[in-house]
């Protein structure tokens, strides 16, 4: 299932990724954000909203190794940044595919303001498609349902397809093999 | 034809431009949708589709009240109307509550039904369409030429130049440059607008749901950075369950732009928290403006079952050639033609339902099931039921409808055409008919028609069937050489061949301009002709015609209410087979032997409309000619229609012309020296352009090439 997904996401641009634990998923995530620059200056910072994936650890070790990262998502601040993180609760094999609820305005913010979008993934969670997926989050449990599928992209001039229209320009999927978050 | 409508197509036609962004969009269009549906049961999925949208449309009342009882219970409003100008008012009425001063948009094509970014900048309230395309055409000041591409006919310099004139700095036509120009002058738009304006692909009606697919993300910014969020709604897009968005969501995106899922989908049901910690004001409102009136219309209920993904266009020959704009409103291409003649009126589609050539293309791609070639020959139905004809078609088909008269013209003209013939061709007309002869030379009338040779042909004796031959206007007048080709082939199964000499024009031409009085003649005068004698065959080798006699007729007579011929119309039509059908089953049942003496040598062939789309035979003609020893070399687009449409060449000659181009272009490609078909309209059209293009390329029925073969 992985490496389907992984091959149909890679078409649409996405970039998929696989840790065993939350610790290399940390580790990962991290050294990113400090590699990619992000610092404590408008344009600069990175947003990670609030999610299963954060509520073990200790955000405060991460405040201290990345300056610029901010876990109040407000909309200044997500405006206000070049990377965001969230969670995202399922992945798609048919179409490449995550989706979430993001009926929460930070899971929003985080994933369509910044121009690198970061999703964490329970590699369990992978399924096949659309019908399996309405067995899991249906619109009496979820009033916001999001699926995204690789960047934000637009073939409008002359259907040349051009990334990162207005939402992110990257998607960075990271799968996580033993999930240690909260309950999905 | 009004003449600011020839203008708009002339206009269209020199655009280099959009010719070349249309052309290149439909060739890489069939490979992407072809590649997002492997695996996809398609046949299975749209029944599905059609028959879920069919129940919505046929339960609108039931639906909208269900929508509007789980949307409100969740705390949205929704505003249900069937009035353009009052939906204008409601959405003016909530911005002035709420003091906007600016609206943010993703694409709606409701909203440009009713022209509201017009209506809410006149009432002073800023309004910025916030897909790329749909920005870039409301910069220009124009319509979208294309319901999921608005901007295709569009180059990038032109976009530069908007762009620049926009942010008053001079841009190049560096496409990701622009496009970064859009990101940055939008997404100061998005976070200072007060109000976000949407429509919706699904309206969900047990769970009040809307769903939203773009590409761009802009329909999440317009659904979460403003407080207020009202979503503009056609009836047309409610289902019944939740679990019809899954058919929908996965034929949506492949079907209009080959994809496998819109990079971004989003659900919403009921107002979600904004920024601040507040909740969305949502508004939805249900905007009927006719469709109500169009579901309950047996003949247009179907145009109910659209999905809005725009592959009728895609697929189209026509609008390849002249794009969006000669179709003078919102709604463009096949579908755009049914739309506008409700949305409007019908008689805003008088112009523009000619447009169409009835190749059936559309019919074979749309995910919703709409005949729209069907529903296009109603309005033009209409249009002649309601206005009259005009009057040389009037005049002319007075003489169609009069056989003796008909045919003494034809006749004549074989006489009087003479000073115009050169050889076996009209390579000029003159005055107000030139254009008939632009590009391609029409064929001489034979001196003998077929129905004063078929005596003189001599059959052999104690043949086991009958089989009455119909040859339609072409054969018997200009190919009659196919006729004779016809009886040599059936003679060698066995089969002798009968020609009433009653038969005349089979009324496609009377049908297919809506003037169904003469075609339901034409057709009682061909049913006594035909069934006259008993035969086991009814026999055509022109698809059109066969069209005609196996389901026109019975269409016809359904369509004026004439039940007293009807019985001999099915009966008719049960009797009747194309040519190729019928040889392919004397070869499969071993009463024809074709054997491949000699190696013949490379052929192409071209699919036919009718044969292909409607007769569903294709494979048929190509086993008959590798029997005789053709090797068959496949031509690009070989199903693609070549311009001809019966009159169709003679009522649009300058759109007929540059399609025939594109098919001659493609079977001089294959390097092949001959072209088979089994049509001869196809014919004529090709032969024709082969005449004037000066290349010497064979242009043969199926059934001349069989008959060589057989004769020697």
């Amino acid at each position: 299932m992985y490496e389907q997904f992984k091959s149909t996401a890679e078409g649409i641009g996405a970039e998929v990724h696989r840790f065993k634990t939350d610790t290399e998923t940390l580790e990962f995530i991290l050294t990113f954000l400090n590699e990619e620059g992000v610092a404590d200056t408008p344009h600069s910072y990175a947003v990670w909203a609030d999610g299963p994936f954060l509520t073990d650890k200790n955000k405060k070790v991460f405040l201290q190794r990345i300056n610029g990262l901010k876990f109040d998502v407000t909309r200044q601040a997500a405006a206000d940044s070049r990377i965001g993180i969230s969670d995202m609760s399922w992945a798609l094999v048919d179409t490449g595919s995550l989706v979430a609820d993001q009926t929460a305005i930070e899971q929003r913010l985080v994933s369509t303001l910044p121009a690198v979008h970061i999703a964490i993934v329970p590699t369990n969670n992978i399924l096949p498609g659309k019908a399996e997926l309405f067995t899991h989050i249906t619109p009496q449990q979820a009033r916001y349902i999001a699926f995204i599928s690789g960047p934000s992209r637009t073939a409008d001039i002359e259907r040349v397809l051009t990334i990162g229209v207005h939402g992110p320009k990257r998607l960075i999927i990271v799968f996580v093999d033993a999930y240690k978050g909260g309950a999905q | 034809m009004k003449s600011d409508f020839k203008r708009s197509i002339h206009t269209a036609l020199a655009s280099a431009t959009l010719s070349g962004a249309l052309s290149k969009f439909s060739e890489t269009y069939k490979v992407n949708r072809a590649k997002a549906y492997e695996g996809i049961d398609f046949e299975s999925l749209r029944t599905t589709i059609a028959e879920r949208k069919a129940y919505a449309a046929s339960h609108l009342e039931e639906l909208s009240a269900s929508f509007t009882r789980n949307a409100e219970a969740l705390g949205a409003k929704v505003y249900k109307t069937n009035d353009p100008e009052k939906v204008k008012e409601y959405i003016l009425r909530v911005a002035k509550e709420n003091n906007v001063k600016s609206v943010v948009k993703s694409k709606s094509m409701a909203s440009e039904e009713i022209h509201l970014n017009h209506f809410l900048e006149k009432n002073g309230i800023s309004t910025r369409e916030t897909d790329l395309g749909e920005w870039i055409i409301q910069l220009a000041g124009q319509r979208p030429s294309h319901m999921v591409l608005p901007a295709i006919h569009m180059t990038k310099e032109e976009v530069a130049d908007l762009f620049s004139k926009e942010v008053n700095e001079r841009l190049t036509s560096d496409i990701p440059r622009l496009v970064e120009v859009a990101r940055t002058e939008l997404r100061s738009k998005f976070l200072a607008a007060d109000m976000g304006i949407s429509g919706a692909n699904i309206a969900v009606a047990e769970t009040g749901s809307v769903v939203l697919a773009t590409n761009e993300g802009n329909a999440r910014m317009v659904t979460t950075l403003p407080k207020i969020h009202i979503a503009l709604v056609g009836i047309e897009k409610l289902v019944e369950k939740f679990e019809d968005v899954v058919p929908i969501l996965t034929a949506l995106p492949r079907s209009a732009t080959g994809q496998l899922l819109t990079s971004y989908v989003s659900i919403i049901t009921g107002p979600v928290p904004n920024t601040d910690g507040s909740m969305k004001d949502l508004h939805i409102i249900l905007m009927d403006n006719r469709r109500t009136e169009m579901a309950n219309d047996p003949k247009f209920k179907q145009a109910m079952q659209c999905i809005r993904c725009g592959s009728c266009l895609n697929v189209c020959p026509i609008f390849r050639v002249v794009g969006g704009h000669v179709f003078g409103s919102v709604y463009t291409g096949g579908i755009g033609t049914i739309l506008t003649a409700w949305f409007e009126e019908l008689q805003n589609s008088e112009d523009i339902q000619g447009l169409c050539i009835q190749c059936g293309n559309c019919k074979e791609v749309c995910p919703g099931k709409l005949d729209i070639p069907d529903m296009i020959m109603e309005i033009r139905r209409r249009l002649v039921t309601e206005k009259g004809q005009p009057l040389i078609q009037k005049a002319i088909f007075s003489v169609v409808n009069n056989r003796r008269l008909f045919h003494a013209m034809l006749r004549a003209a074989s006489i009087g055409g003479k000073p115009l013939t050169k050889g076996r061709y009209i390579r000029h007309l003159p005055l107000f008919l030139s254009n008939m002869t632009d590009g391609r030379s029409l064929p001489a009338i034979a001196m003998v028609p077929f129905r004063d040779r078929f005596h003189k042909i001599k059959q052999p004796k104690g043949l086991r069937e009958k089989a009455a031959f119909y040859a339609g206007c072409l054969i018997d007048f200009a190919y009659p050489e196919m006729g004779e080709a016809l009886i040599t082939v059936l003679n060698k199964a066995g089969i002798e061949v009968t020609f009433p000499d009653a038969q005349t024009c089979c009324g496609a031409p009377a049908r297919y301009s809506g003037v169904y009085e003469v075609a339901e003649k034409n057709a009682i005068d061909n049913i006594k002709a035909m069934l006259k004698d008993d035969v086991d065959y009814v026999i055509s080798a022109c698809p059109t015609c066969t069209v005609a006699l196996a389901r026109d007729f019975i269409a016809t007579f359904e369509s004026v209410g004439q039940v007293e011929w009807m019985p001999k119309a099915r009966e008719l039509a049960q009797k009747t087979i194309d040519f190729a059908t019928l040889v392919k089953k004397l070869v499969d049942e071993g009463r024809l032997t074709l054997t491949e003496k000699n190696a013949l040598g490379k052929i192409t062939y071209h699919d036919s409309c009718h044969l292909k789309r409607t007769l569903k035979v294709c494979d048929e003609p190509r086993e008959l000619l590798k029997k005789v020893g053709y090797e068959i070399t496949e031509m690009y687009e070989c199903d693609m229609c070549c311009g001809m449409g019966g009159s169709y060449s003679i009522k649009l000659p300058e759109i007929s012309a540059p399609i025939l181009k594109r098919k001659l272009t493609n079977i001089k490609n294959t390097g092949a020296s001959i072209v088979a078909m089994d049509c001869p309209g196809c014919i004529m059209q090709i032969k024709g352009g082969f005449d004037q293009d000066g290349t010497k390329v064979e242009v043969k029925h199926t059934v001349e090439l069989l008959a060589e073969q057989l004769r020697e």
